[in-house]
């Protein structure tokens, strides 16, 4: 996979100034679903600064990845407002059942877990998110549920 | 030309037919489209109305729109109908059919879809008339609900750019300045500082390239006024960053839009792309000769990026470090220019002051905070949602009256303002009038408005280290004490809800609180500590019952909780058994269930599913009482 990135035709929106830094890397990020490692060789290249540099501001914000996550993304809000009605212990069940902590992926690819503070959906809280869909009002029990049909539609679909 | 300019004169002409154009509709229904109710399928229900409308060949009697976030999100998909204003709640797909039916064509109410007044248990018809509604004072945030944020001519209709005109044709920018200046608006970002007095600054710095930035970073964990008004009314916000570029002379401003919010960057850009278009934004602005243009920068999630220097830093394409100020951005700021830089719900309040004046303005809210606040009303609160109430409201009045209390008849334990850097406030400050200096006084801070409510199942124990640990995570790491520091009190924190405190731990608690306020560049260290200080204020008790007693009087902490199953109260179902993760739980078929208490993880479940009817799960918390309740259980040869 690693050697057929190619970020040129992000690159060609571009004008290869620095500040574009932290905008190329959320195309880079669309594209992929992470930073490949390729792809910040391309850019360090682009923008004329070192590859260090690039790692630095990736590492630094809290959205990029450096790996490539899991086909189903679950993000779980730990914003204030779902940490006090219960969000912890959502978070919990869902890292017992997957197996995996918090930016991990699961061994079987399926599932990534990723940690947000406050999507805005606070009236739903707790609420958790997969692959873009919200689940509101959510309790360690219907996560488990919720696990269980995604499990089960992977199954039936393959 | 590609664009058409619209000058000024033209701009009244066009405002007056979309107008004219609209009244042919004799009725508006509008759907809320905010996030919350998004996440609740807003949009089926909007595609249902659109499919019958066009059905039953209605398309040129009803307008519909999807429009920003009403505020009342508790509540979710809300449905208005305009003109009377009538209110349904919850609606679903399922209901659309009969709405239009009933309501539209035979003008009826239909009932079942009303709000009740969970007071009075009075029903509801009209939007204005409920409680959630009525109390506030909706300034900047009450035309969310009548325009589509993504229809330029919605925001026309209702008078925007009125301000922007007024501004060009009638104001030097120094009479922009001073009606600024005496409407006495300030920051809406944090800390409060006065606007007009920024821009003065900036405009006098010297140099004529000068940039404007507006702030949506809105990194406080559990509030979203911000986006809901970027999202919902984009071009209000526009329209005083323009307003503002005139008064500093800038040509050039960005908006910072953290990322987590796609549909404020979505409605945002369609919304620059208009004003390009109708020659609000680009060159020679309505023939005035005044030149200003707007980028959208997204943040990529790092809370110190909403601070001001940090932010600058980013959209420079660097790392988030906060430098130390002065210089103030005002003089030294984006690539080393003067720039000025507001909070979004501050840019939004500029217009209203222009159209309005500063006197009309200077008399709603306190004698130092003029104009309203939008809160962001969330937690254990009946009514969750967007509030907007003028400066010197109390709290008792946006959570009792606003906010319809507390829920399933829970007691109100605290509330937090201020996000990262605010507090706790108990129940006997409820009367507070709220605004900068009364928040501040009482260890808090008014923040950019997150106000959380707290009921006495929350544990404050658990809410200060929640907030810690949340600084210390994003903590950039350049200054010591905010970087070690805080690290340190999570950790005596952590210790204490996991029932390993010691009794010198409030004191270290307190004198590493007063290190990191002082030794740090930014607010975030300077203010990191108010969690802790705020609740070892007010709730030192907690603090003290989890030190001493092993105990977590609001039953939080794992660590200091155990689970029984009542044996006179067990039915012997099965399920907590079967649900339980860990299979801690034994027993049979109608007999009584026991939980193995070195297996458990507590996590929970077993109460979670046991039949409310049956509720024979309780959670205890205190040595005295695990004791009691082993011996009485022991005693029943549970
Ligand atoms: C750690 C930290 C985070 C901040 N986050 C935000 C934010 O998310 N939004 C915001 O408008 N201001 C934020 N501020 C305040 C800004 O630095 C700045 O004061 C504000 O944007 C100025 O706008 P105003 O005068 O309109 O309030 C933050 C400050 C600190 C210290
Ligand atoms: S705190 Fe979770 S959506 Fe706001």
């Amino acid at each position: 996979m690693e050697e057929r990135i190619n970020i040129k035709e992000i690159l060609n929106k571009y004008k290869g100034k620095k500040r574009e830094l932290i905008s190329l890397l959320q195309a880079i990020q669309d594209k992929y679903g992470y930073l490949p490692e390729e792809s910040i060789r391309q850019l360090s290249r682009f923008l004329n600064v070192s590859e260090n540099e690039v790692y630095g501001v990736a590492t630094f914000y809290e959205s990029f990845r450096l790996t490539p996550p899991g086909k189903h993304l679950i993000t779980v809000c730990m914003g204030t407002a779902c940490h006090v009605r219960g969000a912890p212990r959502v978070l919990e069940e869902l890292q017992r059942e997957l197996q995996i902590k918090e930016k991990e992926t699961t061994k079987d690819g399926l599932f990534t877990l990723e940690i947000v503070n406050c999507v805005g959906a606070c009236a739903l809280g707790p609420i958790i998110i997969i692959d873009n869909q919200y689940y509101g009002q959510m309790t360690s029990q219907k996560a488990r549920e919720l696990l269980k049909k995604y499990r089960e539609k992977e199954r039936h679909g393959e | 030309m590609e664009n058409e300019n619209i000058r000024l004169e033209e701009l009244e002409i066009k405002r007056k037919s979309i107008i004219e154009k609209r009244k042919r509709y004799k009725r508006l229904i509008t759907i809320c489209g905010g996030t919350g109710c998004q996440a609740y399928n807003c949009r089926e229900v909007f595609e249902k109305f659109k499919k019958l409308i066009e059905q039953k060949n209605l398309k040129n009697k009803i307008e519909l729109k999807i429009t920003g976030c009403h505020g009342f999100c508790e509540r979710g998909p809300i449905v208005v109908i305009q003109p009377e204003g009538i209110f349904y709640q919850k609606v679903t797909p399922d209901d659309v059919e009969e709405i239009i039916n009933e309501t539209i064509i035979n003008k009826k109410i239909i009932d079942r879809l009303l709000y009740i007044d969970p007071i009075t248990n009075c029903k509801i018809e009209k939007e204005k008339e409920v409680p959630f509604y009525k109390k506030q004072k909706r300034l900047i945030f009450g035309n969310n609900g009548l325009i589509d944020p993504t229809n330029i001519e919605d925001y026309l209709a209702i008078g925007g750019y009125k301000a922007l005109a007024k501004v060009l044709t009638e104001m030097k920018p120094e009479e922009v300045i001073n009606e600024i200046k005496h409407s006495g608006l300030r920051g809406r970002g944090g800390a409060g500082f006065l606007t007009g007095l920024k821009w003065e600054i900036c405009r006098k710095a010297s140099g004529t390239e000068k940039y404007i930035i507006c702030n949506c970073d809105e990194g406080d964990p559990g509030a979203y006024m911000d986006r809901s008004l970027l999202e919902g009314n984009p071009h209000s916000v526009l329209e005083g960053m323009i307003i503002g570029a005139y008064a500093i002379g800038a040509h050039r401003g960005y908006i910072y839009v953290r990322k987590e919010y796609p549909l404020a960057v979505k409605n945002i850009s369609q919304a620059v792309r208009q004003a390009l278009e109708w020659n609000f934004l680009g060159k020679n602005i309505l023939g005035s000769g005044f030149s200003f243009s707007v980028d959208i920068v997204q943040g990529a999630g790092a809370f110190v990026s909403g601070e001001e220097t940090a932010l600058i830093a980013s959209i420079e394409g660097r790392r988030a470090f906060p430098v130390p100020r002065p210089p103030y951005p005002a003089e030294r700021g984006l690539w080393k220019k003067p720039t000025n830089i507001n909070n979004v719900e501050t840019w939004a309040n500029v217009p209203l002051i222009i159209s309005k004046g500063a006197q009309w303005y200077s008399q709603i809210g306190t004698e130092t905070s003029k104009g309203t606040k939008i809160f962001s009303l969330v937690g254990k609160i009946n009514n969750t949602g967007l509030v907007e109430v003028p400066m010197g409201t109390t709290l008792r009045e946006i959570i009792f009256e606003i906010g319809g209390g507390i829920p399933n008849g829970k007691k109100f334990k605290a509330v937090q303002t201020g996000g990262p850097s605010g507090g706790c406030i108990p129940e006997n400050l409820l009367d507070l009038p709220i605004d900068f200096e009364s928040l501040s006084e009482a260890g808090s801070m008014m923040g950019s408005g997150g106000m959380i409510v707290m009921d006495e199942d929350t544990c404050m124990v658990d809410v200060a280290r929640y907030f810690l640990t949340f600084t210390q995570h994003e903590s950039c790491g350049k200054c010591v004490p905010c970087r070690i520091g805080t690290r340190q009190m999570v950790q005596i924190l952590n210790r204490i809800v996991k029932g390993d405190g010691k009794a010198e731990d409030i004191v270290k608690l307190e004198e590493l609180a007063q290190t990191v306020k002082n030794g740090s560049l930014c607010g975030l260290g300077q203010t990191a500590p108010n969690p802790v200080l705020t609740t070892l204020k007010y709730f030192r008790k907690e603090y003290e019952a989890h030190i001493y007693d092993k105990k977590c009087p609001a039953k939080v902490c794992t660590a200091l909780i155990a689970y029984y199953i009542l044996p006179e109260k067990c039915v012997g179902c099965l399920l907590c058994l079967k649900n339980c993760p860990v299979e801690a739980i034994s027993g049979e078929r109608k007999k009584v269930h026991v939980i193995d208490q070195e297996k458990c993880i507590k996590c929970g479940m077993c109460q979670e599913v046991c039949p409310p009817k049956v509720n024979a799960v309780i959670k205890l918390s205190g040595k005295k009482e695990l004791e009691n309740i082993t011996k009485e259980i022991e005693g029943k040869g549970g």
